[in-house]
């Protein structure tokens, strides 16, 4: 299966299952095109008919790119079979690696000090009771953790809420205590940070950046677009508070990893807008995805809005690639790419990991599949004292892979989003091997975006 | 002359070992709510 498209100037064909990418001319990308469906011949009678005032196109130069494109298919790097079938099995026990976990995503806190109105996790509180995690619920989590990872090193632990900074102690002694045992069982700890910025000060910006592998900061652009959902339960907005803590978090960060994540919706779908004004202000690690929520909700992007968001998504590449040059670069989360190191084939298949190598745990010590269906009592899979006890559904989780979805069996992209968000997919349709349709137009136009930046860097290193 | 591949990592031979999996999970990096394997960094050839 290949893609063909043409973007920024640039003529790019992808090769789905050998992960192959070619930039390509005019006339190699319509040879191409009509390779599998017409005789030779014909293909060389067209192009000399279609470019017959360009000197260059002539039979033997026709020809030779012919001969090209035999080579490319007998090498396997166009019009490539599906060889994969036959490992799909393998992908899914990689996935479930006989119950091995290596990611916990730590529900500190199931309370917010902020009221944002599209927030999934109903104000932090999971459709459920405010709570904070007690020491001892996440220190059973630890342990929980470094029992069931098996041969894995690199072990992953994301605080999270609701706000986390509404239980920083707790998250402080955790940390600490996950230092005390991670070397005598040869584990190393990965600690993420996801925060809202209300509670960030001199002390957490200096613990943070000590232990923590990333920060993500909760922010969505320009004042009024961050104020119109971020607001406090006295309806102020929170953008004027969180800014300068956030700008002196990021600096901070130095080297160290962080993003600055925001959500756009219905009413900002001139998104990089919001991302270039985040710019300005300093941050150059920048995340931004679209609202998920219901349909008939005012803030829900439409079918109409798709192709303004696909232009957005273009202006965001040509910025990236034009600051780039202007030698004052930024980074945004979905357009880093590393097509010559990038994951494995299992890992594609596999996916996130949820439900099997990733799990959530509620402050009571409960665990469900991810941090998305906290709260859905169908997905509780069991606790961090009993362990996964929900087995049938793990081997659900364990079994929900790309080739397990009949809705991406002709998707060019499928190998890039291993088949989507398991959580997207079931809130869309009932099902977690469903696919949600506007989230995959979005995840293909980035991604059409994204091996464009890499081809231009690419060809401009050249 | 016309067509210029871009190096890239062959999807095929990476299905030699079975997989490290010790890459970071994927929800784990920024979004939270659009998966991004094709994102992620490989720990590991």
């Amino acid at each position: 299966m290949i893609h063909q498209y043409k973007l920024n100037g640039y003529n790019i064909v992808l090769d789905v299952y050998s992960g192959s990418v070619h930039a390509v001319d005019d006339v190699a990308y319509d040879m191409i095109g009509m390779y599998e469906t017409l005789p030779r011949e014909e293909i060389i009678s067209a192009m000399l008919e279609k470019y017959s005032d360009r000197g260059d196109v002539n039979e033997a130069e026709l020809s030779e790119c012919l001969d090209d494109i035999e080579t490319l298919k007998k090498e396997g790097k166009l019009f490539s079979d599906d060889p994969y079938e036959g490992i799909v099995d393998m992908a899914a026990e990689y996935k479930r690696q006989s119950g091995e976990i290596k990611a916990l995503c730590l529900h500190v806190a199931h309370t917010c000090n902020l009221n944002c109105e599209y927030c999934f996790a109903s104000q932090g509180k999971y459709n459920g009771e405010r709570a904070l995690m007690s020491f001892e619920v996440g220190k059973q989590a630890l342990d929980f953790l470094i029992e069931h990872s098996g041969r894995r090193r690199n072990l992953e632990v994301d605080f999270f809420g609701g706000e986390p900074l509404m239980n920083w102690d707790v998250v402080k002694r955790l940390v600490a205590y996950a230092r005390s045992i991670e070397k005598e069982h040869g584990k190393n700890f990965r600690f993420t940070l996801t925060t809202n910025g209300v509670l960030v000060d001199d002390e957490v910006i200096e613990f943070a950046n000590r232990e923590m592998n990333n920060v993500v900061m909760s922010i969505d652009g320009r004042p009024e677009v961050h104020d119109r959902f971020r607001r406090d339960y006295a309806g102020n907005g929170s953008f004027g508070r969180i800014l300068p803590k956030f700008q002196q978090f990021a600096k901070a960060r130095g080297e160290r990893e962080y993003y600055v994540r925001g959500t756009y919706t219905h009413y900002n779908t001139d998104f990089t807008n919001d991302l270039f004004y985040l710019y300005d202000l300093g941050f150059t690690r920048l995340s931004m995805e679209p609202v998920v929520c219901a349909p008939d909700d005012p803030c829900a992007l439409t079918k109409d809005d798709l192709p303004v968001l696909f232009r957005q998504y273009e202006i965001l590449a040509e910025r990236m690639l034009q600051y780039e040059r202007e030698g004052k670069p930024f980074t945004f989360y979905h357009y880093m790419l590393d097509l010559s190191h990038g994951p494995c084939i299992y890992k594609r298949i596999a996916g996130c990991g949820s439900g099997t190598e990733y799990l959530a745990v509620t402050p009571w010590g409960d665990l469900y599949p991810c941090h998305q269906f906290v709260g859905d009592e169908k997905y509780l899979m069991g606790n961090v004292w009993d362990g996964v006890t929900n087995t049938e559904m793990r081997d659900k989780f364990g079994h929900c892979n790309v080739y397990a979805r009949p809705g991406c069996a002709d998707c060019w992209a499928k190998l890039y989003c291993s088949g989507g968000c398991a959580a997207n997919a079931y809130h869309a349709t009932g099902d977690i091997t469903g696919t949600y349709e506007y989230g995959c137009e979005l995840f293909r136009k980035r991604m059409e975006c994204a091996i464009m930046v890499e081809v231009a860097k690419s060809l401009e290193e050249e | 002359k016309r067509i210029k591949t871009i190096e890239t990592r062959d999807l095929k031979k990476s299905a030699v070992n079975g997989g490290c999996g010790e890459c970071q999970t994927s929800c784990q990096s920024a979004c939270k709510t659009s998966c991004g394997v094709a994102n992620q960094k490989c720990e590991n050839a």
